[in-house]
């Protein structure tokens, strides 16, 4: 079976900031791969790369085994590969249902002449997000106006509305509540489940274990490397994302000052 | 509705009026207008006759052409400080080839749109390929501009006009289209105030119920937001900056059939007027919000207070000073409309 996704090595710079270098993983159909590290470490740089907001550098990066160089997002959504982004590219001054159609929108009539179809747009917007558990007051509203955790689900809601093959999510847990981060999990299993190819980040590897089937962890741009998930334990997972010993030491220290 | 997700909601207050009031850009503008009508209609006896009504309307008709596509540029995130000279480029180039080298006014009137479109796109792809603000680029295209028509004028006529354009060839035709009037009881109302009404209906229809409308929004409230969810960011701004020229070359085509002569200097200035006009009809200047209609009515606006002060014979400067007063209001309630809508909540 070919990967959905496969990087060889992949790097990237910005000028004199080596923001990745050498990098290897894959994303398989059905399943989850959940990258992790340390803010800086190059985690957004990496899905960007995938997404076709950044092009890399040096190293390869294949779709379905053929190596590609996206040019722009809208050449990865056209192959199928939909993106939470960390700052979720949404525009503050538009409406929820336009923002969540942008780049996509339905349409009726013929070429030219053709308008938008707000019904269905509205509809649709309002029960994806019914979906996730989150019960908008009004789809007119401009997004700018959304709670930081609701703005967060309208962009999930719409990955998962447009992901028709690889599903991207950068830190899509970090301002939500319970209920929702456990329907973005449940999300995320749906994904895989139905075979599309996941791939989450996320600082929390409780949220990362449970789901995912391989971990890929940063670390100042480079690979700490790629396991499987019977290649390591939660804890190990925690022990290396929080650098093992620092942790140790810092549990120490806080256990200290509550005594 | 098919959906039963819920009817009304808890959450939701009557909406306020103050809430509406700032959630429809255009709102300010159709008050301003209103008073505008309201006080010359009282003040004065020729605003109201048919042929003070033809006057205002065809002061604000070229004036609103061009505020629309402006608009629709500013909501887009850009400026374009070469519109107003272009409105006189466009004439020159389209009397310059039929009065000088016999062309047809129709061939010329071609030749002088395929030119408009290709400054535009000269601007846009300038704009968007160096990253510059537009404010700066356009006003270089502005000043080369300017130079062009003085100096190239100069140079094929010896003076700083072009005349005799109803001597050419199709002019009878081409009048007939750009600068022509309807006869309404007894009054002659030019038909740029008919292109004028198309250019809101048509701007309003795409702004608001079309996908590129939705991008136009997108791009200048957001434009990496908009890349990253698959918008042409680069395609949607350069052909603002052509529907703008376009609509540089309609006025300039009305103006050239109308007067049959074009000064080399003119045009210069009103694009602070175009602008001035978007901003009164809601337009941020910060881009992402605005209206089309609004910005036809902030022409209207216009076109009243100037031919208002004529009738009423009060000195012309005055109307600087209900310029000046009629934009800081339309500044200020527009402000208030961003601290509301933008307030991005963490
Ligand atoms: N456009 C850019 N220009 C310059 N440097 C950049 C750019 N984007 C990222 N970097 C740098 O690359 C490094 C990796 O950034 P990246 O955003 O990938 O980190 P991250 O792992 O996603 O961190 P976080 O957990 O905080 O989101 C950082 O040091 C950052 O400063
Ligand atoms: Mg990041």
């Amino acid at each position: 079976m070919t990967a959905l996704l496969e990087t060889v090595e992949v790097g990237k710079s910005f000028g004199s900031v080596i923001a990745l270098n050498g990098v290897s993983t894959v994303v398989n159909a059905g399943e989850v791969t959940c990258v992790l590290g340390d803010n800086g470490a190059g985690k957004s740089t990496l899905i960007k790369i995938l997404a076709g907001a950044h092009q890399h550098d040096t190293g390869e990066f294949l779709i379905e085994g053929r190596p590609v160089r996206l040019s722009s997002p809208r050449e990865a959504l056209d192959r199928g590969i939909a993106t939470v982004f960390q700052d979720l590219a949404v525009v503050p001054l538009m409406s929820v249902w336009r923002n969540f159609f942008l780049g996509s929108e339905p349409r009726r009539g013929w070429g030219p002449f053709s308008w938008l179809d707000g019904r269905t747009a509205r509809a649709t917007t309002k029960k994806a997000l019914a979906e996730m558990g989150i019960d908008l007051r009004n789809v007119e509203q401009p997004v700018g106006t959304l709670s930081g955790g609701e703005r967060q689900c309208v962009a999930i809601a719409r990955a998962v509305h447009f992901g028709a093959k690889v599903l991207i999510l950068d830190e899509p847990t970090a301002a939500l509540g319970v209920k929702q981060a456990g329907v973005v999990l449940r999300y995320v299993a749906q994904a895989r489940d139905r075979g599309l190819g996941v791939v989450l980040i996320t600082h929390n590897p409780h949220h990362a274990y449970p789901v995912g089937d391989r971990f890929l962890l940063l670390k100042r741009g480079r690979s700490l490397g790629c396991f499987d998930k019977a290649d390591i334990s939660l804890e190990e997972l925690t022990r290396q994302m929080a650098g093992g010993a620092e942790l140790e030491a810092l549990e120490h220290e806080l256990r200290g000052v509550q005594q | 509705m098919a959906l039963a997700v819920q009817g009304t909601d808890e959450r939701v207050a009557r909406v306020r009026l103050a809430d509406r009031l700032v959630s429809r850009p255009e709102l300010g503008s159709v008050l301003g207008a209103l008073a505008v009508f309201v006080f010359f209609s009282v003040l004065t006896d020729q605003f109201l006759s048919p042929m003070g009504v033809a006057n205002w309307l065809d002061d604000s008709s070229t004036l609103g052409i061009m505020a629309v596509a402006v608009a629709l540029l500013m909501i887009g995130g850009e400026f374009d400080l070469s519109a107003g000279v272009m409105t006189a480029s466009t004439a020159l180039v389209t009397a310059i080839l039929a009065t000088q080298l016999g062309w047809n006014t129709w061939l010329a009137l071609l030749v002088s749109l395929g030119f408009a479109l290709g400054v535009g796109a000269l601007n846009g792809w300038l704009v968007m390929r160096t990253g510059l603000p537009s404010f700066i680029v356009t006003l270089g295209t502005f000043l080369a501009l300017q130079g062009l028509n003085l100096g190239i004028t100069r140079l094929v006529t010896g003076t700083v006009q072009v005349s005799g354009m109803r001597d050419a060839a199709g002019y009878e035709s081409a009048g007939y289209l750009f600068a022509s009037t309807v006869d309404i009881g007894g009054t002659a109302f030019p038909i740029s105030i008919v292109w004028w009404v198309l250019a809101a209906a048509v701007g309003s229809w795409v702004l608001m119920r079309t996908r590129f409308g939705n991008w136009i929004f997108a791009v200048g409230g957001a434009a990496p937001s908009a890349r990253a969810v698959g918008v042409p960011v680069v395609r949607t701004k350069v052909f603002l900056f052509m529907t703008t020229a376009f609509a540089a070359w309609l006025v300039g085509s009305i103006n050239i059939l109308r007067f049959t002569t074009v000064q080399a200097n003119q045009g210069i200035g009103l694009e602070f007027q175009f602008i001035i006009a978007a901003v009164i009809g809601g337009c941020l200047l910060t881009g992402g919000f605005g209206s089309a209609i609004g910005a036809a009515i902030g022409a209207l606006i216009f076109g009243m207070a100037r031919q208002g002060i004529v009738f009423a014979q009060w000195d012309s400067d005055w109307f600087q000073l209900f310029l000046g007063i009629m934009l800081l209001a339309a500044v200020l309630v527009n402000n208030a409309f961003r601290r509301r809508a933008e307030r991005v909540r963490k």
